[in-house]
């Protein structure tokens, strides 16, 4: 295991901004598993820079009116509506 | 136990005679179908009916296949054994007791159980052509952007192409003909680059009469002996053909599997970061404010698999890790690129075995994450360099399967059609 191995404080950290709650046993797997992991991708640092000119082009098209999702159809899935709207929990 | 095939068994009927016509479809269930649930083998989507089709579904159903059922996948696509399916796992029909390989894994092992003619799967690092290898049958990974996404739930989108199987190579190339082609609802795919009036089933002659095929040394090393031996078996039955083969070096394809995954786990915690319950997916019925509500949905809702890669991509784009991670894996991309546009100067295909190993057994590999990432070490070089491939079988050891990876430039389907139509003949 590297020095700087991820401590189970890290991986928290990181599940709140991935917003996924985790149980402590959770936790306490992740933390082994990711020490192990981000070991094996230390070995980017051998990588050398690379010149990346990508041949792309932008693919544009008119902004033209057309036909979409009805309402109905884009609500269906959603387990709270409310006057046509999707509703979530409180923000605050 | 039941091989497990398909996460929903509902017909979808297609319109009229076109070229599918009688014939039976698996589509992998992260594939849009209207009216149909798509789960994506995921508890968060368990519920979830789209109410339009991907664009590969129009066209299926546009050419008269019969869609006979939205086959079971690792979740999100996220493993290469089909055991991380909420649905449980998936038997292998070619080698029962054993994985059918993933994510595709319902998709392969429908063809080779008979359920359907064809499938279609999905390949983000070897997702097509790992369960095409472990369930014997034909599998196409196709040019990053031969194929629309519209209507694939999304994974990691730089990496991912939709692709057929089939029992031969010309099921699959005929397959690939209905689905290839621009679509003005993504906008990252081009025109079918064939000749008027030729086709990819056409491409199917088994002609290598010249063929040159070069093999990268990096593919084979630390492979399993048996899986080695029926390579150079398949290639040395080529060589009797007409081709000739000659061994190549990329040295880059050393760093390929980090690369990927930190790449395709980034990709993932971006995109997975819609699944909040509350326009679909899982609903926690929890307390509390929006993100201790979306927090619950979502460890509910995912599996320990999906979790780890939203968290490792979460991990690799935050502040002070980005330039150490997802950069550094950005040049990997260049650079492994920049290595197969040479060895594909000098040779028509490139030839590997599509796994190092025989399919695992059933349970075989579950702890440890990071060594069922290493088996992934053919594959996902493909999919950073957005060229196509092709794993046909080669063959068996100890009597189970063996596939036969052929890489192509990008756009040369013809080309691997052409070549992998040859094995075994």
């Amino acid at each position: 295991m590297s020095d700087d191995a991820v401590s189970p404080e890290e991986v928290r950290h990181v599940a709140e901004l991935a917003r996924v709650d985790l149980s402590d046993d959770e936790v306490d797997q992740f933390t082994r598993q990711f020490a192990d992991i981000l070991e094996y991708f230390e070995t980017l640092d051998e990588v050398p820079e690379v010149d990346r000119d990508a041949d792309l082009t932008n693919v544009m098209r008119p902004d033209e009116e057309r036909d979409s999702l009805d309402r109905a159809e884009a609500l269906r899935n959603a387990s709270e509506t409310e006057d046509g709207y999707f509703k979530g929990p409180n923000v605050s | 136990m039941s091989a497990n095939i398909f996460i929903t068994e509902e017909e979808i009927d297609g319109e009229g005679d076109g070229p599918l016509a009688g014939t039976t479809v698996a589509v992998k269930d992260n594939i849009s179908t209207e009216g149909v649930r798509t789960t994506c083998g995921s508890r968060m989507l368990e519920e979830y009916v789209p109410p339009y089709d991907a664009t590969v579904v129009s066209r299926l159903k546009e050419a008269g296949a019969t869609i006979v059922g939205k086959a079971n996948m690792d979740e999100f696509g996220m493993g290469s054994t089909n055991e991380t399916s909420y649905f449980g796992p998936t038997d292998n029909p070619a080698a029962p007791g054993r994985v059918p390989g993933g994510s595709s894994g319902g998709s392969a092992a429908a063809v080779a159980a008979g359920e359907a003619d064809v499938a279609l799967g999905t390949d983000t690092g070897g997702s097509i052509r790992c369960p095409a290898a472990f369930c014997g049958v034909v599998g196409i990974k196709p040019t990053y952007g031969l194929v629309s996404r519209y209507g694939l739930v999304a994974y990691g989108n730089s990496l991912e192409q939709i692709g057929p199987f089939g029992e031969t190579v010309e099921d699959a190339a005929e397959l690939l003909d209905v689905i290839a082609g621009d679509d003005d609802r993504d906008a990252t795919t081009r025109e079918v680059p064939l000749e008027d009036n030729s086709s990819y089933a056409d491409a199917a002659t088994g002609d290598v009469d010249g063929l040159s095929i070069g093999v990268p040394t990096e593919l084979l090393e630390g492979a399993d002996e048996g899986v080695v031996e029926t390579f150079w078996d398949a290639i040395a039955d080529l060589e009797d053909q007409g081709a000739e083969y000659h061994e190549v070096s990329l040295p880059s394809v050393e760093h390929a599997v980090e690369a990927y995954y930190v790449i395709a786990m980034s990709e993932a915690s971006s995109n997975l970061a819609r699944f909040d319950g509350v326009r679909y997916g899982h609903d926690a019925d929890a307390d509390g404010n929006w993100n201790e509500t979306f927090a619950q949905a979502r460890k509910e809702g995912f599996g320990d698999e999906v979790k780890r890669r939203i968290l490792l991509g979460t991990y690799a784009l935050s502040a002070g890790y980005h330039d150490k991670y997802y950069k550094k894996a950005q040049d990997a991309r260049a650079w492994v690129k920049q290595d197969f546009d040479e060895a594909l100067s000098e040779a028509d295909v490139l030839a590997s075995p599509t796994m190092p190993v025989p399919p695992f057994e059933l349970g075989e590999s579950l702890d440890d994450p990071l060594q069922m990432y290493l088996a992934d070490a053919n594959t996902v070089p493909v999919n950073l360099a957005d060229l196509p491939a092709i794993s046909v079988p080669a063959g068996e050891t100890d009597g189970l399967p063996v596939g036969l990876q052929l890489i192509g430039p990008a756009f040369g389907e013809e080309q691997l059609i052409r070549a992998g139509s040859a094995i075994g003949r």
